[in-house]
């Protein structure tokens, strides 16, 4: 048991160590600086996929994280362009009010199971995308651009971040924001997954009667795990939105809503860092195979498809199989 | 004084169909009673609308007094009126222990964030939950058994195990659907005796059943269904006896039902 923390313990501090100081080392060394844009998008992405992963955990296909990075990115846009707000402001902002609009739609829609919720989440990303299309607040499908950078974020005059546009490379900042808000989302979920609230998630992903047998609220418990999941996804295209300078009604599609699932199934649906790894390796499996040209989506999805035939319970599943064998 | 739980003139139509009509009875404090019945009398229906898994058409359901009928099934469990289930309900993918220890959802003092932060109340919960596990998994002879993962566990177990998560939520009354079915009879004494035990430690047990040996043997009291009516009540001597009892289970006299 010991021996298995200080291991848990030594994988944490390797994987801070080549987040923050291995990977800025070695991207400045080989001049490839287009790979900031890229981790950082991963690193975003891996937080709207954490959101998918928790309504997984309570046993529901969630097909609509794009809907909500995509009003999580409208809500940070607006309040940043119209009402002037700092973006730090803005960020928290649009995950709160992302997972408001969770409790709204999640009140009916929990009460689904199995594909059906996973049909109405499906559509419920075409829903905000024709919504930001019509709303006149949004700009229509020219959307908001040239959106300013994020300002500097100081309490009580001690400057916490520096102004963005002030900044020489405010790729590597980006970087580093993303990386700090991932490291801070993941270890959240692990500790949340990990507490009596997972263990209460996993019995209603089992047996939902069972768990209000027992005197479990399952309908509040549902409702909670379905607004921190759109709260994450709020956050991840806030931060998008940011990065990019803008948005349009077309930036997180039904095809991002997939993937958002696709990163959670390739990871593992049984470990909380599954959402990480399955990004990564999904990101990048696209862009390697972008050399294939035309042939690239056919080989990308055979490959996917072939993943999942052998490795059901996701790439991580491997390293604990592994683990067990040494235990015994 | 009054009855611990009260049954009142209860009825439920599935469109056309009655599956109870006008049930009434009480359940005495720390007795063990049992709901027969011929296949399809509407013995799981009634037990669903005691528990709030299904709302009554008509009639009303109390427990000490209070109305219980037609609330959230987490509500009642609540108020310490907890049920088991007929198939054998548990969470699959976790250990006996584990199981225990979710089930005890209703004794937690902090919440659930206090659990995420870890306050002082949080950690002495779990500290608490790990030991009152022990001890229901001891008490039902399942100690042995506290690390296996529940899909493996063999079906008397399973059942034990349904009861011990039952008795993780500290119940006043436990309502157990059909726990002897699917058994020898070896395993239906084994859990005849802990429902005994389960009695003897102050819980109320209302159980739905066939197995006719078995109610036989622990019953205090039966209550017999047939096509949704109450038909008899009464020991289970006068129910061996009951004249109407015997026409509804065979039209005639047998010994499926020790007579």
């Amino acid at each position: 048991m010991n021996t298995f923390k200080i291991n848990q313990l030594i994988g944490v501090a390797i994987f801070l160590f080549s987040v923050f100081v291995a990977v800025p080392y070695a991207i400045a060394a080989s001049g490839r600086w287009d790979f900031y844009y890229t981790l950082t998008s991963v690193a975003l992405l891996s937080i709207a996929s954490a959101g998918v992963w928790l309504t997984f955990y309570i046993g529901r296909i969630n097909i609509g994280q794009g809907a909500f990075a995509l009003i999580g990115g409208y809500v940070s846009a607006i309040l940043v362009t119209k009402a002037g707000l700092s973006f730090w402001l803005t960020l928290p902002l649009a995950g709160l009010f992302c997972a408001f609009i969770a409790v709204l739609i999640g009140l009916p829609i929990l009460r689904l199971r199995g594909v059906y919720f996973a049909m109405v989440t499906l559509v419920l990303t075409e829903v905000s995308r024709l919504t930001m299309l019509a709303l006149p607040i949004t700009n229509g499908a020219k959307g908001i651009v040239s959106i300013p950078l994020p300002g500097a974020l100081s309490i009580f005059g001690l400057t916490l971040i520096p102004d963005f546009s002030m900044l020489k490379n405010d790729k590597l900042a980006f970087y580093y924001v993303a990386c700090v808000l991932m490291v801070i989302c993941f270890a959240g979920m692990y500790r949340l997954v990990n507490s009596r609230f997972g263990h209460l998630c996993r019995s209603l992903q089992q047996n939902e009667e069972l768990a209000s047998s027992i005197g479990v609220n399952i309908a509040y418990l549902r409702i909670v795990v379905f607004a921190i999941s759109s709260f994450l996804g709020g956050i991840g295209g806030a931060m998008f939105v940011a990065i990019s300078q803008s948005i349009y009604p077309s930036s997180f599609q039904v095809s991002d809503s997939i993937n958002f699932m696709l990163n959670c199934f390739l990871g593992g649906l049984g470990y909380v860092f599954g959402p990480m790894l399955g990004t990564l390796t999904l990101y990048f499996g696209w862009s390697l195979l972008f050399e294939l040209g035309k042939y690239q989506l056919l080989i990308y999805s055979s490959l996917l498809i072939f993943l999942m035939l052998v490795l059901p319970n996701g790439l991580l599943s491997i390293r604990f199989s592994k683990m067990k064998g040494v235990q015994k | 004084m009054n009855p611990l739980l009260q049954v009142k003139n209860v009825t439920k139509k599935f469109g056309g169909l009655t599956a109870n009509r006008d049930v009434s009875f009480d359940v005495e404090e720390k007795e063990i009673l049992s709901v027969i019945g011929p296949n399809g009398a509407g013995k799981s229906t009634l037990f669903k609308m005691i528990t709030s898994f299904l709302s009554t058409t008509s009639g009303e359901v109390f427990f000490k007094g209070e109305k219980i009928s037609n609330l959230s099934p987490h509500l009642v469990a609540r108020k310490g009126v907890v049920r088991t289930f007929q198939e054998t309900t548990i969470f699959k993918s976790m250990t006996t222990h584990e199981n225990v220890i979710v089930a005890q959802h209703l004794r937690a003092k902090a919440t659930l964030a206090g659990y995420f932060f870890g306050t002082k109340a949080a950690r002495e919960d779990v500290k608490k939950f790990s030991g009152t596990a022990d001890e229901i998994l001891e008490f039902l002879g399942l100690d042995d058994i506290r690390d296996e993962i529940a899909s493996n566990l063999p079906q008397g177990h399973l059942r034990a195990l349904g009861i011990a998560i039952g008795l993780a939520t500290n119940p006043t009354i436990l309502l157990l659907d059909e726990p002897f079915a699917g058994m020898n009879h070896d395993e239906t004494m084994h859990t005849v005796g802990l429902v005994r035990k389960v009695r003897d430690s102050g819980v109320t047990v209302l159980l739905v059943e066939h197995d006719m040996s078995a109610v036989m043997a622990i019953s205090d009291r039966i209550v017999v269904l047939n096509f949704g009516e109450k038909i008899a009540e009464g020991t289970p001597k006068e129910i061996q006896n009951n004249e109407k009892v015997i026409e509804a289970y065979l039209g005639s006299e047998d010994i499926t039902i020790g007579i």
